[in-house]
């Protein structure tokens, strides 16, 4: 929003005139302050993980198994190891599900099925992620009888597909109308039309969704506490509990140890380097793709 | 000028020998799965977490829901704790964030220059990146102790005999859930509050100035007005995203299920005794109540949800990929 | 103008270049000399409408665009002339709540018949559009035969073969024959709309119709488009629509000018051949249209 030029208020009388500024000074200096106070967080708790996550971060940290309680040494490599594998499957799931959804809502629903798609997304989208780990739970841990890397990366799957699932329906709507006519005119069935003509030209845009998504997903916590469980050993079965790096943060902080809080505090670095990355990443490619005019 | 002729008939023989329509149908039936996936989890979110509850909704009954006391060992389950302890953190977390939240929108929308606006935007946008547990990390090691020394021992010392801040503060406890569920819920309401702001016409901020009125004035007459129900729904989407907010809340507020006025007080919350109590709740009842707390999480956050983005259907529907984050 | 290489293997004798004349144009009737290269079909409009939900916004047009000719559809802006060219080729029905009453019959056959594929027909009557619109993510010689290609066509040497031939045609091989790997849109705006024209040969359509295909090109680029246009029609059947008067009483055989009627939807007012409409048309309202009186 352009910044409007106030019109001089020279007309108005005096004493009047000088306590609408006053407010209005007090006002916008307000104003000011809540976007400080905004700013201000970001860079303090940014700040602190880089403190005191740097100087703990080393390579066995994402190498090395756990040692026993309250030794020093030993590392997250489960975690890491589990992450990667959970976030994956996740990815893998949810990602296919959510495009198909969004290519039905942005080109084959009718006003209103796609309305009530895009709602139906969005409260998916606001649904606590605990709850999603206790469906996971009551969906693949009680028939299966046991915690599994694969409860674990299903819930992380629920997670992704209403991320994703948006940014589809919103880049497919960035293709110009010209493009698919051009498509159809030529006799080109419309689902090829989709896939092979709307889709690679949405393509950067999607694929941004998917990092965004994966960014998301890597740091969630809560959807894994009853799926995966967690794992002191590197585990690749997907049959096994599972070790993730939220969940071994979240364990270390709790615990009463000085190494497992630097360990803490590192491997929060690595998730928040991870998080950042791709955020910005996104902004990039989103800020380019507005600018080409696509 | 003459015409290259070819072989027409070739081409048209291979178009029609290419023809099966049945991808057509194929692909239309996979894209209506897919959605009918998005329905299917929701109703499965419902139904699962439900029936997994029954057994604890038919042993404690109404008194679930005022019940004070939470007692595992003798299969006694209240949970006015949680639901109170929700209810404190997540609605002051909302009303604090909705005046920063509110504000920094009208200051990045009718204020800020553009150079300005976009890095102050996107810092807000990151703080939604920031996954909770490094949250509550920070929580823990940095803003406990930090409020326990600048903030809850001065009021304390002052205050203390208000019911707000009695108690002994160590730091982790009410207060410190509200700061960080604060920031957390902020970046939701800000790029809500945003879009909603940002949507109200030009025509209405160039009525307002034309009037002689000053920045501040233009915002409360020609932008807050037209933007109000936008905003309400930006909150009701702020206070849905508390509400259901987990980790970082369950590493700084004690995880003790008293209900106290105090700010110092320990406290609990619905989303937290779930995420603490359900992988060692050895009991099938036991596993069963907190199911039924995840039921009512789940009810009072699709409610509010729902509602929340009726509110700011009408108003702002954009195409930002920064609502994504919040 | 260039002159095209001919290619050995045609079915029908090679015409001899026309030299370059000033008065083209101007005598239409002169170009029905030239010989066909390949039997095209006709189209008969029999009582067209459409419309837009309630809102109709045409109304019983009736006329019959004949084999290797040009048919100019020409009025006033908002008179329906764009709704009218995609209701021949079943695009006009993508739009949600749109709806064609009436017949249109390519070669005979009702195009809109309950068993006819609308995928089908436009395999049939190609079409190229006011802007230039290649697809962005393909190289000039997937442009060229996406609408091969996606039909599931795959043979190497064809489509290598369609290429050039397309191109040719569309006269623009000479000048991408070198960057056929390049992407579709790094072309001019002209070169882009030959590009266009190439994709829509390339499938073999008996019809091509034209949404005023050069009004978003320089004079230059137009006069070559209308070059190609001529050249065209010895093998298809050509259906264009033109706000421009000028072009239209340049390159086409016969005439339809439609205008607004007091109900807002658009009606034929007359049909003729071009040089009948333009030099002494039957009504009123065609010749204070052509003499510029309105519109």
């Amino acid at each position: 929003m352009s910044t409007l030029a106030v019109l001089p208020a020279g007309r108005i009388p005096g004493r009047d005139m000088r306590r609408r500024r006053a407010t209005d000074r007090l006002m916008r200096g307000l104003l000011g302050l809540a976007a400080l106070l905004a700013a201000v967080p970001l860079v303090l708790v940014l700040g602190f993980v880089l403190i005191q996550g740097l100087p703990a971060l080393n390579l066995a940290l994402i190498t090395q198994s756990p040692v026993p309680a309250g030794f020093p040494g030993g590392g997250v490599a489960p975690a890491v190891v589990g992450t990667l594998i959970m976030v994956g499957l996740g990815t893998l799931i949810g990602t296919p599900i959510a495009v198909l959804a969004g290519i039905y809502t942005r080109e084959y629903a009718g006003g209103r099925g796609a309305t009530a798609i895009r709602f139906l997304v969005d409260v998916l989208a606001g649904v606590p992620t605990i709850a999603i780990g206790l469906f996971a739970y009551g969906l693949i841990v009680v028939p299966s009888g046991g915690f599994s890397g694969l409860a674990g990366g299903v819930a992380l799957a629920i997670t992704i597909v209403p991320i994703v699932a948006r940014i589809t329906d919103e880049m497919l709507g960035l293709v110009p109308g010209s493009i698919r006519e051009a498509a159809y005119a030529l006799g080109i069935p419309p689902w090829k039309a989709i896939v092979h003509v709307v889709l690679p030209a949405a393509a950067a845009g999607i694929v941004t969704g998917i990092l965004l998504g994966v960014a998301r997903i890597a740091g969630e916590t809560a959807p894994l506490i009853f799926t995966a469980l967690g794992n002191d050993t590197v585990s690749t079965s997907l049959g096994q509990p599972m070790d993730a790096l939220p969940l071994r943060i979240w364990v270390y902080a709790s615990g009463p140890y000085d190494s497992w809080h630097a360990e803490a505090w590192a491997a929060s670095l690595v998730l928040v380097l991870l998080v950042l990355a791709f955020s910005l990443l996104t902004r990039l490619v989103m800020r380019q793709r507005s600018r080409s005019g696509m | 000028m003459s015409v290259i002729v070819g072989q027409p008939e070739r081409i048209r023989v291979l178009l029609a020998h290419h023809r099966p329509r049945y991808g057509e149908v194929l692909f239309r039936v996979l894209v209506m799965i897919a959605s009918l996936t998005v329905i299917a989890v929701i109703a499965g979110l419902i139904a699962v977490i439900g029936v997994q509850s029954l057994k604890g909704i038919a042993h404690n009954g109404p008194g679930f829901l005022t019940g004070t006391v939470w007692d595992p060992v003798h299969q006694v389950f209240g949970a006015l704790p949680f639901i109170y302890g929700t209810l404190l953190t997540a609605v002051t977390a909302l009303a604090l964030a909705m005046l920063i939240g509110v504000g920094v929108a009208l200051f990045l929308v009718d204020m800020a220059p553009p150079r300005l606006a976009r890095p102050i935007g996107f810092m807000v946008e990151l703080l939604a990146a920031i996954p909770s547990v490094v949250y509550g990390l920070w929580g823990i090691f940095v803003l406990a102790p930090w409020l326990r020394d600048f903030v809850e021992v001065p009021l304390h010392d002052t205050l203390g005999w208000l019911p707000f801040f009695s108690g002994t503060p160590i730091g982790i406890g009410n207060l410190a859930a509200v700061v960080v569920l604060t920031i957390m819920v902020l970046p939701t309401v800000a790029a809500v509050s945003r879009d909603v702001i940002a949507a109200v016409p030009l025509s209405q901020r160039e009525a307002a100035l034309a009037l002689g009125a000053t920045r501040w004035e233009m915002i409360r007459i020609g932008v807050l007005p037209y933007a109000r129900s936008g905003v309400m729904g930006a909150g009701i989407l702020g206070l849905a995203r508390g509400v259901g907010e987990t980790m970082a809340v369950t590493m700084v507020i004690g995880n003790a299920p008293t209900i106290s006025l105090s700010f110092f007080s320990q406290g609990y919350t619905m989303a937290s005794v779930i995420a603490n109590e359900f992988s060692e709740a050895t009991t099938e009842l036991y596993r069963s109540s907190l199911m039924e707390i995840g039921l009512l999480l789940l009810i009072v956050t699709l409610v509010t949800n729902a509602v929340a983005r009726l509110l700011v259907w009408r108003v702002a529907y954009g195409s930002r990929a920064g609502t994504l984050l919040a | 103008m260039t002159t095209m290489i001919r290619e050995s293997s045609s079915i029908a004798p090679a015409v001899e270049p026309e030299p370059p004349s000033p008065s083209r144009g101007i005598v239409p009737g002169q170009r029905a000399a030239a010989t066909i290269e390949r039997e095209a079909v006709q189209v008969e409009l029999d009582g067209l409408g459409a419309s837009y939900g309630r809102h109709v916004v045409l109304r019983d047009i009736t006329f019959t665009a004949r084999p290797n000719s040009v048919t100019a559809i020409i009025g006033p802006s908002g008179c329906g002339k764009s709704t009218l060219i995609r209701c021949l080729n079943r695009m006009h029905e993508v739009t949600p709540g749109a709806r064609v009453a009436g017949e249109v019959r390519l070669g005979g056959t009702s195009i809109y018949g309950s068993d006819i594929d609308p995928v089908v027909i436009r395999q049939r009557i190609g079409m190229v559009f006011q802007r230039p619109n290649p697809f962005p993510t393909m190289s000039i010689f997937d442009n060229v035969v996406a609408g091969l290609k996606l039909a599931g066509i795959r043979d190497r040497a064809l489509l290598d073969e369609v290429v050039e031939r397309s191109l040719r045609r569309a006269a623009l091989w000479d000048e991408v024959r070198d960057k056929l790997k390049a992407p579709g849109g790094a072309l001019s705006g002209g070169q882009q709309q030959r590009l266009c024209i190439a994709r829509a040969i390339a499938v073999e359509p008996e019809v091509i119709l034209m949404d005023e295909p050069a009004s978003s090109l320089d004079p230059v680029s137009t006069l070559k488009i209308e070059e190609l246009i001529d050249s065209l029609r010895m093998s298809y059947t050509i259906v264009i629509v033109t706000h421009n008067m000028q072009q239209a009483s340049r390159i086409s055989d016969r005439t339809a000018f439609l205008t607004v009627g007091d109900d807002g939807a658009g009606y034929l007012v007359e049909f003729g051949d071009t040089a009948t409409i333009f030099t002494n048309p039957r009504q009123r309202l065609t010749e204070d249209y052509i003499s510029g009186r309105f519109g």
